[in-house]
């Protein structure tokens, strides 16, 4: 106690000591081994040895272009979907919910207590050729008499879009809960309509909310193997199926580090564009 | 509780999640015990008060009441062994990844009795490597039940390592609700009116075998050419969109859902669904067999799973596992029996087991039934383009 007292510029250190120990010990140091095997070269047989081997970057991008594209135009399109779903559904329980914030909040969450694996198979059910789904859609002639979902981009941008609404929505709430009601108020009394003071107010007072859910939801959408194995057929696989097989089913490990490393830069150049677009402030968090 | 979960907390859940996402092979290599092993506990004839098995679901006699296996019970009682019973193995590839980081640093995976199967490269790799304890042959007399194809296997000659689990044939079911019977990987691979309809297996061995079959090539002895030519013939039923994924025994629950018509599948799981629109057989050309392998894993009490090898090859064990009892409400197996004397066993107890050709196969199936190429498994580049084809 004395020692703290005395020592009173050390105390935030002390609080971000167990997360900065956490992500050095589980985040940092594992990267760091990524990177290492990412150079390597060999095979599994003879062992993997340490060589610069800056090959491996070029030769799965060389192979896997396609799928580097198309995980994050999935990822894209799954986020825009989340977006136009969740944001009314934010809106409408943060400003309209009154006592059942809580349960509605609740509600958007619960899906979440059943694991991913599950969800994602349920989506199977959902989306079988002879569920209610597909015969809707064959009845209003979307689809064609032998038409399906399963086994489509369509199956697997579902997939995503619903495994990750959560992550969208509650940001999304979190910044509009807190806009303070009487800048709306005060747009209004200024003459400005409904759909101007949701523009020029509430739009622009929620972007935290949305440019955090957002990045929640397209970094993870694009590293994602479960819907793209479960829902899609084999030309919609994504580079997390590449990842996965070069690590357990070839035992690559070089590649698949090199994969990886792409991925995150990949996502980091998006979301670098991405900020940049939207400014800087927005990611940081300038909520009241 | 949401009221007070800020965006900030969020984005820091997220970022360590992401972490986990990103990196199963590093965590899965970072786990293990750091008990060293080659203790030399090959040497000694003692029993170890639990032995540790490892094994696949679904696949040891089961009482639906209890769900507790009355083979293990059995055995703990006559041996005062303590079975510790994991059923953590869903495919191969998964199970290696997760056990070789360890074994790779000569540390203790934990178990003592392992089950891989000898049609992916995993199995001999685990020999090759020197990462498995050699059995103890002086504690398994009951070896010399083990059915006659099984004795001498590529990977492991005399049997030093290794004893046969369950066996199971790989072919084509189909439903019969949807569509003809389905006989042929040709007519699988093309018949305009199955496609999209159906599922091809995700494991080479498997779908390599049936198909350079029906290309009337010899599965047994794999070269480019033969090869090539099978890997072109489901890329084109891929292009052609008759393929509509590649699977695991996921392919099950839609099959009889009727989302597919037809399927590249294993015999075990035709017998364990039961359903009577649903038909299994060995394609016109010939199919595929497998066996599922018992190993020690470098560092298991080697003397203590052989006991166990030696009381499931006692042929009266063999039978419980395979057929189960109706009697007293337990499943069993229901893939192939390795071990002579089951059957004879099962004709008093169970009779209808017995005559299940799915499970006690006719000497004709067996005979249209093929081993994949060892080698081939292990060829790496085989190995890559198999994986670039079911992966687009």
């Amino acid at each position: 106690m004395g020692y703290l007292h005395r020592h009173r510029q050390l105390t935030p250190y002390l609080l971000l000591a167990p997360g900065v120990l956490w992500l050095a010990v589980f985040f940092l140091v594992p990267l760091g081994f990524l990177a290492y095997q990412s150079l390597q070269s060999g095979n599994f047989d003879i062992g993997y040895a340490f060589s610069w081997a800056w090959g491996n970057y070029w030769n799965a991008f060389r192979d896997y272009r396609g799928h580097f594209i198309r995980s994050l135009e999935y990822a894209g399109i799954a986020t825009l979907l989340a977006l136009l779903l969740s944001y009314p559904v934010a809106y409408w329980i943060a400003f309209r919910g009154g006592r059942w914030k809580n349960l509605l909040l609740l509600l958007i969450v619960a899906p979440f207590f059943v694991t991913y694996l599950i969800r994602t198979l349920a989506w199977e059910t959902i989306l079988s050729d002879h569920g209610v789904v597909v015969q809707t859609l064959q009845h209003l002639h979307v689809l064609g008499p032998g038409g399906r979902l399963l086994a489509t981009s369509t199956a697997v941008v579902t997939g995503i879009t619903y495994n990750f609404l959560p992550f969208m929505a509650l940001p999304l709430y979190v910044s509009l809960e807190q806009i303070d009601h009487r800048l709306i108020e005060a747009a209004q009394d200024l003459y400005a309509s409904r759909w101007k003071a949701f523009l020029r107010v509430t739009l622009p007072l929620s972007l935290p909310g949305l440019v955090a859910g957002t990045l929640l939801t397209f970094i993870p959408a694009a590293g994602d193997f479960i819907n793209a194995q479960l829902l899609g057929a084999p030309n919609n696989h994504m580079i997390g199926n590449v990842i996965q097989s070069k690590f357990l089913e070839l035992t690559d490990y070089p590649s698949a580090a090199a994969m990886s490393f792409i991925l995150m830069a990949a996502i980091l150049v998006a979301v670098i564009a991405y900020a940049r677009a939207v400014g800087t402030e927005q990611l940081t968090g300038t909520a009241v | 509780m949401s009221d007070v979960l800020t965006r900030r907390q969020l984005l820091q859940r997220a970022a360590a999640g992401g972490t986990v996402l990103t990196l199963p092979g590093l965590l899965a290599a970072c786990g293990g015990s750091t008990k060293k092993s080659g203790s030399g506990t090959t040497s000694s004839h003692t029993l170890a008060k639990t032995l540790r098995f490892s094994n696949w679901t679904l696949y040891i006699d089961t009482n639906n009441k209890t769900h507790s296996h009355p083979s293990l019970q059995q055995f703990q009682k006559k041996y005062g062994v303590n079975v510790q019973y994991t059923e953590d193995i869903n495919d191969n590839a998964g199970y290696f990844g997760k056990i070789q980081g360890p074994l790779s640093r000569g540390q203790s995976i934990d178990r003592d009795i392992v089950v891989l199967t000898d049609n992916d490269r995993y199995l001999s790799l685990m020999i090759k490597k020197g990462w498995v304890e050699k059995l103890d042959k002086s504690a398994i007399p009951n070896m010399k039940n083990l059915i006659s194809v099984q004795q001498h296997p590529g990977f492991d000659p005399n049997r030093e390592y290794s004893l046969p689990w369950q066996s199971g044939m790989t072919g084509i079911a189909y439903n019969d609700k949807l569509t003809d019977p389905v006989l042929s990987v040709d007519d699988l691979l093309t018949n305009p009116k199955l496609k999209g309809k159906v599922t091809c297996l995700n494991s080479m061995g498997d779908a390599l075998t049936m198909v350079m079959l029906a290309n009337g090539d010899d599965p047994a002895k794999v070269t480019d050419a033969s090869f090539n030519s099978a890997i072109k013939r489901i890329e084109q039923a891929v292009n052609s969109k008759q393929i509509r994924q590649f699977t695991g025994n996921d392919y099950a629950p839609p099959l009889a859902k009727g989302d597919l018509a037809a399927a590249m599948s294993w015999s075990g799981d035709i017998a364990q669904i039961g359903n009577a629109h649903i038909h299994w057989n060995v394609p016109k050309d010939g199919g595929a067999i497998w066996t599922d392998n018992m190993i020690i894993p470098k560092g298991g009490d080697a003397y203590t799973a052989s006991v166990f090898m030696n009381y499931v090859y006692d042929p009266k064990v063999a039978a419980m596992i395979e057929g189960g009892n109706p009697k007293t409400g337990d499943t069993g197996v229901y893939y192939i029996c390795p071990v002579s004397g089951a059957k004879q066993e099962l004709v008093s107890t169970n009779p209808a087991i017995a005559k299940n050709t799915l499970i006690f196969p006719t000497q004709k199936m067996i005979d249209s039934v093929h081993i994949f190429d060892n080698n081939a498994l292990n060829n790496q580049k085989y190995l890559t383009a198999w994986q670039n084809l079911i992966s687009g």
